[in-house]
């Protein structure tokens, strides 16, 4: 409680200081401040975690306009020392080694530096977790109330007497609704657990419609007990308030969970429907087991990691471009593949496995003496990676979120040619009746090869897609072979709506089941149970009906 | 172009491979070394790295002048990431090229299935590969950390230095992280770890979708105490896992994860964004600046004529057993394996990070414990480090069943499995 008085005596401070730093700044105070910011910039240059450590609290302490550049550029790691005049800058990279840098003291230009010039300053998490924190304080008095926000949030868990003192000085010259909001339930947050007894149970009442972390954390120490079994909170009204407030933010909890699970479920889906999706035309529609659908998806995840090689400063860009172009590297495989191999083998399915698997052999080894038996590595866009956090109990992870709006457009796409376009005409009709098909003068064989290209391209485009999530290495193809099998042969072979049905729905089944199985169990119980279901349903989900399917 | 220079790059790798097996045949005599590393199939991405690593370090002692006055020769062998294929090659090198020693392995399954066969045959077995313990054969020498040299005490830097309180033991299905867990978790319960507070979970091998785990990992970390994620998780599944933590806004600095199978070759693969701060448990960093470690990262690079290469923690256990092994064979005058299976215990030779190697009576090594920072260029800032040389346990003190057990292949006791307590010899059972 005796933080009030200090506060405003803080605050007078600051403005006298402000008033008297405004009015009677002097060549000697300036050459002071400049002196101490050189003080702590050759602390940070030292090696030593404890001297970085010290250089870090002298630059939150001096309240230099410099130090806020300083210390974010050290938090995002653009801060380095050039090798040849030990001079502290802070650099942009340009292109890959080459940086435009400044002078940390003066954000004076000092041009362009190769890597091998530079050396970085480095931090360890504690001092990454240090420099944040330093950055929100000195951000609660920011200009833009977008960053007063950012600030505040960013403190919101761990309030100290000192924070505390600076966020309450903010609040009588704050302007901004929204900032004054935030600064007011933090406060709130404090008068849950120190104050009188109606002040700390009205605080509760509000604060239960917050869906905050910190809230739930702070009531739950309210109804534990210690090591004895006594209450660590004494007085029984405030458990009981807590205990209801507990219950209400428990259920909203449970009810985010069940979101989180369902869209975890639907991208699971998402990626099984992909790389489904082109085999559920070439097994499907053709009929062909090809057990290289994999090593198409393979090809395609490694053409995205040759175009991020080509286009190294377009990582967005170059992620686009990988679209087309693995469908078309993939699809000329694929479309190689059958009429190299596959077309002899028509009607023998025995035959077509074991070639096709040797197929995939071929093209793992093949990857593995060109790109070497190692991973690549592909970059993520800016606005792949991250999550859309909806509050403190729900956030939806971006590249998840892409994949399953890609997974829809894909399937809608290709839905679109099979039902509109001459080739989907001509497709269809093969797949129905080949025999009465070939004798009203469609070339059954051209049919053949396109159908295979189109399949096999699909695989290329999921390709893609995996590179944003999985290894991009020889054997990423194995990893899906199988799953891909098991959702053409349960949404039922030769049905597109079918595999997209059944990979949603083994998605979220899997989700659903794993918190309580584990993952290892949850997919062994998902095989028990197609295995049984297809004893049932030998034809899946959907079947293909009338005199097509005897065939 | 790419393509050209790496086949023209293997092609010159043959030639020389043939002209040396050449020089090699008008030599009088020379003594073979195996090297059982995969070379295709899953685990290649891992072990041609060190059958290289042998290549080049053979090349070297015989620019040296060889052992013993003969020139040593490679024997390099396929055994394709496949289990059963291991044993079949390791007798193919023992009885077939007679080799003097192997240099090999490296999934603990691999090992299990050698073991009986250079038993049968006595030869002599270097295994690179930190592993769960609970073994140690008279015919093997670890030179890989054991888990007193590396899973216990990243736990007490998390416990002491971080202020951990809850942890996430996190690790692929198999025998390495179950075993290494259930150390893990005797040793956490024993230093007062509540039930509640410890959450332990598996995952098949290659998994790739970790939504739900992270999620469960993040719930479980917002209780508002310190957590922590020790993770055996194993090659392939963790850059899935660490994108994951970094799409779901989980950093290093609200729970950061320890990893006891990342290093740096597998992060030269990764986009290390996402890994920052993260932490591994290692006897080995590439940043390390000693003249030695120098010395060797050059040898290597210029070996491999890449300059961009990396080196790595096995790499340097391969190090270590060679040049042990050479001591004891020039010790002992002869390469007969039991001679230099007695000559190896006490071999002493320095580290590449510091302090001495020496060679126990329990076939283990001693080794320093390193834990480091995940920096964006894919290497490792050390945050901390043990002050001496930690002996490697064979058998864990913080399972019931095996505290009483020790290894001393030294007379008068002669057993890799000895119970201190029965005062009797299990043999070769486990």
């Amino acid at each position: 409680m005796n933080t009030l008085p200090r506060c405003y005596f803080l605050q007078c401070v600051s403005y006298l200081l402000l008033v008297f730093s405004l009015s009677f700044i002097s060549a000697a105070e300036a050459s002071d401040s400049v002196a101490s910011l050189q003080a702590s910039l050759g602390l940070l240059k030292q090696t030593s975690m404890t001297a970085r450590k010290q250089a870090i609290t002298q630059l939150g302490e001096g309240h230099q306009p410099r130090s806020l550049a300083i210390l974010h550029a050290l938090l995002v790691g653009q801060l380095f020392i050039i090798k040849s005049t030990d001079k502290m800058v802070i650099a942009e990279a340009q292109a890959e080694q080459a940086f435009t840098v400044y002078e940390a003291e003066s954000n004076q230009d000092l041009g362009q530096f190769s890597g091998a010039e530079l050396s970085k300053i480095s931090l360890t998490n504690a001092l990454r977790s240090q420099v944040r924190k330093l950055i929100a304080e000195l951000e609660i008095n920011a200009e833009h109330p977008a960053t007063r926000l950012a600030a505040l949030k960013e403190c919101d868990a761990t309030v100290d007497e000192h924070l505390l003192s600076i966020i309450k000085a903010r609040l009588p010259i704050e302007t901004d609704a929204q900032v004054k909001q935030a600064i007011q339930q933090v406060l709130l947050l404090q008068h849950m657990t120190q104050g009188a007894k109606g002040e700390r149970i009205a605080a509760i009442k509000v604060l239960k419609n917050e869906d905050s972390l910190a809230v739930v954390n702070q009531l739950k120490t309210f109804v534990e007990k210690d090591s004895e079994g006594q209450y660590l909170e004494t007085d029984a009204d405030i458990r009981h308030v807590a205990e209801a407030a507990l219950t209400t933010i428990t259920q909203r909890m449970q009810w985010y969970a069940g979101i989180e699970t369902i869209f975890f479920g639907l991208s699971l889906g998402a990626v099984l429907v992909l790389s489904a999706i082109g085999l559920a035309i070439t097994f499907g529609v053709m009929g062909v087991i090809n057990m290289a659908h994999g090593e198409l998806m393979m090809l395609g995840a490694y053409t995205t990691y040759v175009l991020q090689q080509l286009l190294p400063n377009h990582t967005g860009l170059s992620l686009l471009l990988a679209i087309p172009a693995a469908f078309l590297m993939s699809a000329a495989v694929g479309m190689l593949i059958e009429r190299g191999i596959i077309r002899f083998l028509y009607g023998r399915p025995l035959e077509t496995l074991l070639a096709t698997f040797g197929v995939s052999l071929l093209l793992q080894q093949l990857v593995r003496s060109i790109f070497s038996p190692l991973n690549k590595s592909v970059a993520t866009p800016q606005w792949l990676s991250g999550s859309w956090q909806v509050n403190d109990f729900l956030s939806l992870t971006w590249n998840r979120f892409y994949i399953l709006v890609f997974c829809l457009v894909v399937f809608v796409a290709l839905m679109q040619i099979l039902k509109r376009t001459r080739l989907g005409l001509e497709v269809r009709a093969v797949a129905q009746n080949r025999t009465m098909a070939k004798a009203m003068g469609i070339p059954t064989a051209r049919v053949d090869a396109l159908t295979f290209g189109l399949g096999s391209g699909i695989a290329g485009v999921a390709g893609v897609a995996l590179s944003q999530i999985t290894n991009v290495g020889p054997n990423l193809g194995q990893a899906y072979i199988v799953d891909s099998f098991m959702v053409v042969v349960f949404g039922g072979v030769g049905n597109l709506l079918g595999t997209l049905v059944a990979g949603f729905s083994l998605g979220i089944a899997n989700k659903f089941l794993e918190p309580f199985a584990g993952a290892v169990l949850a997919k062994i119980v998902l095989l028990i149970f197609i295995i049984l279901f297809i004893q049932k349903h030998p034809r899946g989900l959907f079947p293909q009906k009338g005199r097509a399917a005897d065939s | 172009m790419k393509n050209y220079s790496v086949l023209s790059k293997k092609c010159f790798l043959m030639l020389s491979l043939c002209a040396s097996l050449v020089v090699n045949a008008q030599a009088e005599e020379t003594i073979k070394v195996g090297v059982l590393h995969s070379l295709s199939g899953t685990m290649a991405i891992s072990e041609t790295t060190l059958k290289d690593t042998m290549l080049m370090l053979i090349a070297e002692q015989n620019k040296k002048g060889g052992l013993l006055g003969k020139k040593l020769e490679a024997v390099v062998v396929d055994p394709a990431s496949n289990w059963p294929l291991f044993a079949e090659k390791a007798r193919e090198l023992l009885t077939k090229d007679k080799v003097s020693a192997i240099f090999g392995c490296w999934t603990s399954v691999s090992r299990k299935s050698v073991l009986p066969v250079i038993e049968e045959l006595n030869g002599v077995l270097f295994y690179p590969v930190q592993y769960e313990g609970e073994e140690s054969s008279k015919n093997v020498f670890y030179t890989g950390a054991a888990p007193n040299q590396q899973a216990i005490p990243a736990v007490d830097y998390l416990m002491n230095d971080l202020k951990v309180k809850r942890w996430v033991l996190a690790g692929t299905d198999y025998v390495y992280p179950r075993t290494t867990n259930k150390i893990l978790e005797a040793y956490l319960k024993a230093k007062g770890v509540a039930k509640k507070d410890i959450m332990i979970n598996y995952t098949p091998f290659g998994h790739s979708d970790w939504q739900s785990i992270v999620a469960d990992v993040k719930k479980f970390g917002s209780a508002g105490k310190k957590t922590a994620v020790v993770s055996t998780i194993n090659g392939d599944a963790n850059v899935p896992f660490y994108k994951e933590l970094g799409n779901q806004g989980v950093s290093a600095e609200n729970i950061p994860v320890v990893a006891f199978s990342v290093g740096e070759e597998e992060l030269s693969g990764v986009d290390t964004k996402p890994l920052v701060g993260h932490l591994a448990a290692w006897n080995y960093f590439m940043s390390v600046d000693t003249t030695k470690n120098a010395a060797f990262i050059k040898q290597w690079q210029d070996y491999i004529k890449n300059p961009k290469r990396v080196t790595n923690d096995p790499m340097e256990a391969h190090y270590l057993g060679f040049n042990m092994w050479v001591k004891a064979v020039e010790k002992a005058g002869t390469t007969d394996a039991d001679a230099v299976q007695k000559a190896m215990i006490g071999v002493e030779y320095p580290n590449l990070t510091g302090g001495i190697a020496k060679m126990l009576p329990n076939h283990h090594i001693s080794k320093p414990v390193l834990i480091g920072e995940i920096q964006d260029d894919g290497q490792f800032m050390t945050v901390w480090q043990t002050n001496k040389v930690v002996d490697g346990d064979a058998w864990s003190d913080f399972l019931p069943d095996s505290k009483p057990i020790i290894a001393d292949w030294t007379a008068p006791i002669q057993c890799g499995n000895y119970n201190t307590k029965t005062k009797k010899c299990s043999g070769q059972n486990y």
